[in-house]
């Protein structure tokens, strides 16, 4: 899509101004740009698959098309607890090309709202000394007072998402 | 999708964009966001894919209903009454525009409070002349660079190929920036031209008057002028001119159709196809930007002597690479027509009336492109061609629309209710939907008829390259099998008429001392049988020689020097890698690579190949596979609160095991004794980390699984039923692992997990390691 930014661009310009999606994760904000997002659904029954890591929740009926759904709040280690009334599906699509381009969601606990963000509103990732995770965050934007993070669907999606094969199938000799 | 490029199917791609932002709208309430986000992003679908090449009412209204988005985005965030009755109206102005931009009719005036203060309308150009059917004109011709240019603007984008000095060969060059998809689109339909091409030309060998095939023929050659010509391939261009003035002569009766003029025209269709296939090579990115030169001087002297009712020079002098045309008897435009059948003569059932449609039920496949320029030649135009992804996505949506029907049928609230009218509506709607469901999956299903029409242009080369005489019989053509199947059939197909061809029928001599005729026969067929698909290779050749196979197969290792083998296994190690018994490694076959491709291709389309020859009397190859690849029997099993689904065709048998006939092996696991045989056990919960109702294997059932001539018994809670599943893929995302080998809809809405049952047959119990620490 037009706005997702290139990959090999350094970490800091990579958040652009534009429409950000913002939702809720525990007590943290954090934004999806807009352009990426196909549709928010409502929680409904997962089917696990099993062996997977445990931010990979299972996969949906999303009208025919199977696409799995991951677990941020697991992704982020944030403090396991039930999804409440307000939990959502963000349904995002990834990849660049027709023939890579799928759908994938992520389960939040609220979606908050679309806002418009400039270039003074964002800044780029702090450097935490390496321990949270950067790699997928586009920078991070400061509205209200509040400080929310952007995060880069085709990389949290697509690289994250790509699972291993688990260590265990392995055929008998 | 890239931006930049315009798309030739834009008219398409927005009707189905703007069909799904009218179902948006329907669900947008005032003083809510509801839709905001599905709609923005559908509009800017709409905006890449129309804007570059749609005509200036459309872009316009495409900017004002982009206004009206960005204004509540930026502001309220929510929809006003006036937004929604605008969004509305825009969306029924929208259908109509679209309709009649596809069908290349006037469009209708852009409501005048759309068109902003400093863009009169006056100054709109008006609409766009009609679009012409072929799709590189469909898609205008604007250049992405100026993305709202009227579609009528000018815009060369490549330098007309330079001057050809005499002489010379004439080179094309590709614009390969600007015009990549239009070549790629250029590039498809050439294929199915040729293709064309050379099924009328094999129906001109024997019926030389067949006004319909000359015609469609002729169009065909038009058709790649046309394409050739608008992308600015001049050398591409005039050889398809000069090869459809040929066969406008022919047409208007001024010259008659003969070998020589065959002979011509495969050989324009032949270098028409070097052509292709470099234009190919070069979308691929191999040489890009290279020029392109293939020889067409020679044939153009030959069809410009041709068209003047001269003798044409020698073929002989024509340098193409592959030999389109047998041994030419003396060229010369002979006045009456010689109709006789050196290469195979084509069987009536290939003929251009025979080899138009079948109208089947109404539910004729449109997907079929080989057929669609014999409908052509007969005037119908009864098919649409079609992107596969909007079938698919039918498919899933009628799936979908079946289990919401049975949603609401099972509600208890509908079911609590007696209401007789109601009751007859509700059993409507179920008819209804299954009716639409079984069209919806006869859609994937096409007849085999193209891939079978391939081998026929297969065999007329064959005979000629080994001085051999052939005929291939076709039957069985109508035959309907999956789209997929189809298309992965080619190749082995291809291989097998090779081998018999090859190694089955003789040489004439040899078959004239036999006591058989010169002519040797292949009979291709297609039936339906045991539930699935027979496709049937015949010879009358030599048959398969069980000594010298059984020799080779010693000299190679294959077999135990003192093995017994009965007539199926000795025919069987034809398929084995490496073995090839020709004693002469020819062009064709006898390199021992093609019959273990064919046992490969087939095993990966589920299906199965058994032999029966006689010796001196001819060899039958019969494949066996399933009707479709989407959709298969399955097994649903409980584990714990988890479904899972097995192949039925993996499937021995399931039994609910007695307490105490599960043993545990030291380790080794436990096994189950079958039907006399040992099975290991899997406890399907344990390897896959789910808890498990019991577990004593006797409150359970075991589902005996096989793969290749191994079994495992899976452990399971329970049998929830039976079900023809449609296997969809589980995506990139799950492209790592290989526990489970697809998923499915289920009945309720929910999605199953296939489980690969090869992988579980082959794996290690995961739950047994702590007994089983010594692999």
């Amino acid at each position: 899509m037009a706005t997702t930014p290139d990959p090999t661009a350094p970490a800091a310009s990579a958040a652009k101004p534009g429409r950000y999606l913002t939702f809720t994760l525990g007590a943290e904000s954090y934004g999806f740009p807009v352009l990426s997002v196909r549709e928010i659904i409502r929680l409904c029954p997962i089917t696990p698959v099993p062996r997977m890591p445990a931010y990979i929740r299972g996969v949906i009926n999303l009208r025919g098309k199977v696409i799995p759904i991951l677990d941020f709040r697991a992704k982020f280690q944030i403090t396991a607890g039930d999804y409440g009334d307000r939990a959502c599906i963000i349904v995002v699509q990834v990849g660049d090309t027709p023939t890579t381009q799928t759908l994938m969601g992520a389960i939040v606990d609220a979606v908050e709202e679309v806002v418009n963000l400039n270039a003074a509103d964002l800044e780029a990732a702090p450097d935490f000394g390496g321990a949270p995770d950067t790699r997928y965050i586009l920078g991070m934007a400061t509205i209200k007072g509040g400080v929310k993070t952007l995060l880069d669907p085709q990389k949290i999606f697509l690289e994250e998402g790509t699972l291993a094969l688990p260590p265990a199938v392995e055929p008998q000799s | 999708m890239d931006p930049s490029r315009p798309n030739p199917d834009a008219p398409e791609m927005a009707s189905e964009i703007v069909g799904k932002m009218g179902f948006e709208l329907a669900f947008v309430e005032e003083g809510r966001d509801s839709g905001l986000l599905p709609l923005n992003s559908l509009l800017m679908d709409l905006e890449e894919f129309t804007v570059p090449v749609a005509p200036p009412e459309l872009v316009q209204a495409i900017g004002t209903a982009r206004g009206w988005l960005e204004r509540i985005l930026d502001g309220t965030g929510i929809f006003g009454v006036e937004d929604i009755r605008n969004l509305n109206a825009w969306h029924a102005w929208m259908t109509e525009a679209l309709g009649a931009w596809t069908k290349g009719t006037a469009l209708p005036a852009c409501p005048p409070e759309w068109v902003p203060s400093n863009a009169p309308a006056a100054a709109i150009p008006p609409a766009p002349k009609p679009a012409a059917p072929t799709p590189p004109v469909t898609s205008a011709p604007s250049a992405p660079t100026a993305p709202t240019a009227p579609p009528s603007a000018p815009s060369p984008k490549v330098a007309p190929a330079a001057a050809v000095p005499s002489g010379d060969e004439p080179a094309i060059r590709l614009n390969l920036k600007d015009d990549a998809d239009l070549l790629r689109e250029f590039h498809g339909e050439s294929q199915e031209l040729l293709q064309n091409i050379e099924q009328g030309v094999l129906v001109l060998e024997e019926r030389p008057t067949d006004t319909n095939t000359i015609n469609s023929i002729f169009r065909a050659f038009h058709t790649f002028k046309g394409g050739a010509g608008f992308l600015h391939l001049d050398a591409l261009r005039d050889l398809a001119h000069n090869l459809e003035s040929l066969l406008d002569a022919v047409r208007r009766s001024e010259l008659k159709i003969d070998k020589g003029i065959i002979d011509l025209i495969l050989a324009g269709a032949d270098t028409l196809k070097q052509y292709t296939a470099e234009i190919g090579l070069q979308i691929q990115g191999t040489n890009a930007g290279a020029p392109i030169v293939v020889p067409t001087r020679q044939l153009t002297l030959r069809l410009k002597a041709a068209l003047r009712g001269e003798a044409m020079p020698s073929p002989a002098a024509v340098a193409t690479p592959t030999p389109a045309a047998p041994a030419t008897a003396p060229a010369t435009a002979a006045p009456t027509p010689i109709p006789t059948p050196v290469a195979p003569a084509t069987p009536a059932t290939t003929a251009a009336p025979a080899a138009a449609p079948r109208p089947t039920e109404g539910t004729t496949p449109t997907v079929r492109k080989e057929t669609a320029a014999a409908a052509a030649a007969e005037g119908a135009s009864g098919f649409v061609k079609l992107d596969t992804r909007k079938l698919d996505a039918l498919v899933d949506l009628v799936g979908e629309l079946v289990i919401a029907q049975s949603m609401v049928v099972q509600h208890p609230e509908i079911q609590k209710l007696s209401d007789s009218g109601l009751s007859r509506s509700l059993r409507t709607l179920g008819r209804i939907t299954s009716e639409l469901q079984r069209n919806a999956m006869s859609l994937r299903m096409v007849p085999i008829r193209g891939t079978f029409q391939k081998m026929t242009r297969l065999v007329r080369d064959l005979a000629t390259q080994q001085q051999k005489q052939l005929h291939l019989v076709l039957d069985g053509e109508e035959t309907e099998l999956d789209r997929n199947l189809v298309e992965e059939l080619a190749d082995p197909l291809i291989h097998m008429i090779r081998n018999s061809a090859d190694h089955g029928i003789e040489m004439p001599e040899e078959r004239e001392a036999a006591g058989k005729p010169r002519l040797g026969t292949i009979r291709l067929s297609a039936a339906h049988q045991r539930g699935g698909i027979v496709i049937r290779i015949e010879d009358d050749g030599r048959g398969l020689n069980r000594e010298r196979i059984l020799a080779k197969a010693r000299e190679r290792g294959l077999i135990a020097p003192d093995a017994v083998l009965e007539d199926p296994e000795i025919f069987a190690l034809i398929f084995a890698p490496g073995f090839s018994t020709a004693e002469k490694v020819t062009d064709l076959s006898g390199r021992g690579v093609g019959m273990d491709v064919v046992q490969r291709n087939i095993d990966k389309l589920h299906g199965k190949i058994e032999i029966q020859s006689t010796q001196g009397k001819g060899t039958s190859f019969a494949i066996l596979l399933p009707l479709t690849l989407a959709i298969i029997d399955s097994l649903i099993v409980g584990v714990g609160d988890e479904r899972f689904i097995i192949p039925s065709l993996a499937v021995r048998e399931s039994i609910r095991p007695e307490p105490g006939t599960v043993k545990t092996i030291h380790e080794k696991g436990e096994v189950v004794t079958v039907r006399g045989r040992l099975t290991p056990i899997l406890r399907l919960g344990r390897h896959l980390g789910i808890p498990t109702r019991s577990n004593d294997p006797s409150e359970g059932i075991v589902v005996v699984v096989e793969s290749g001539d191994d079994a495992r018994g899976l452990l399971v809670d329970e049998l929830i039923g039976k079900q023809e599943v449609v296997i969809k893929n589980l995506g990139q995302t799950f492209r790592n692992q290989n526990l489970l080998a697809g998923a499915a809809i289920l009945g309720d809405g929910r999605v199953g997990l296939i489980l690969d049952v090869d992988t579980l047959v082959k794996c290690r119990p995961q739950g047994a390691t702590s007994r089983a620490q010594n692999p």
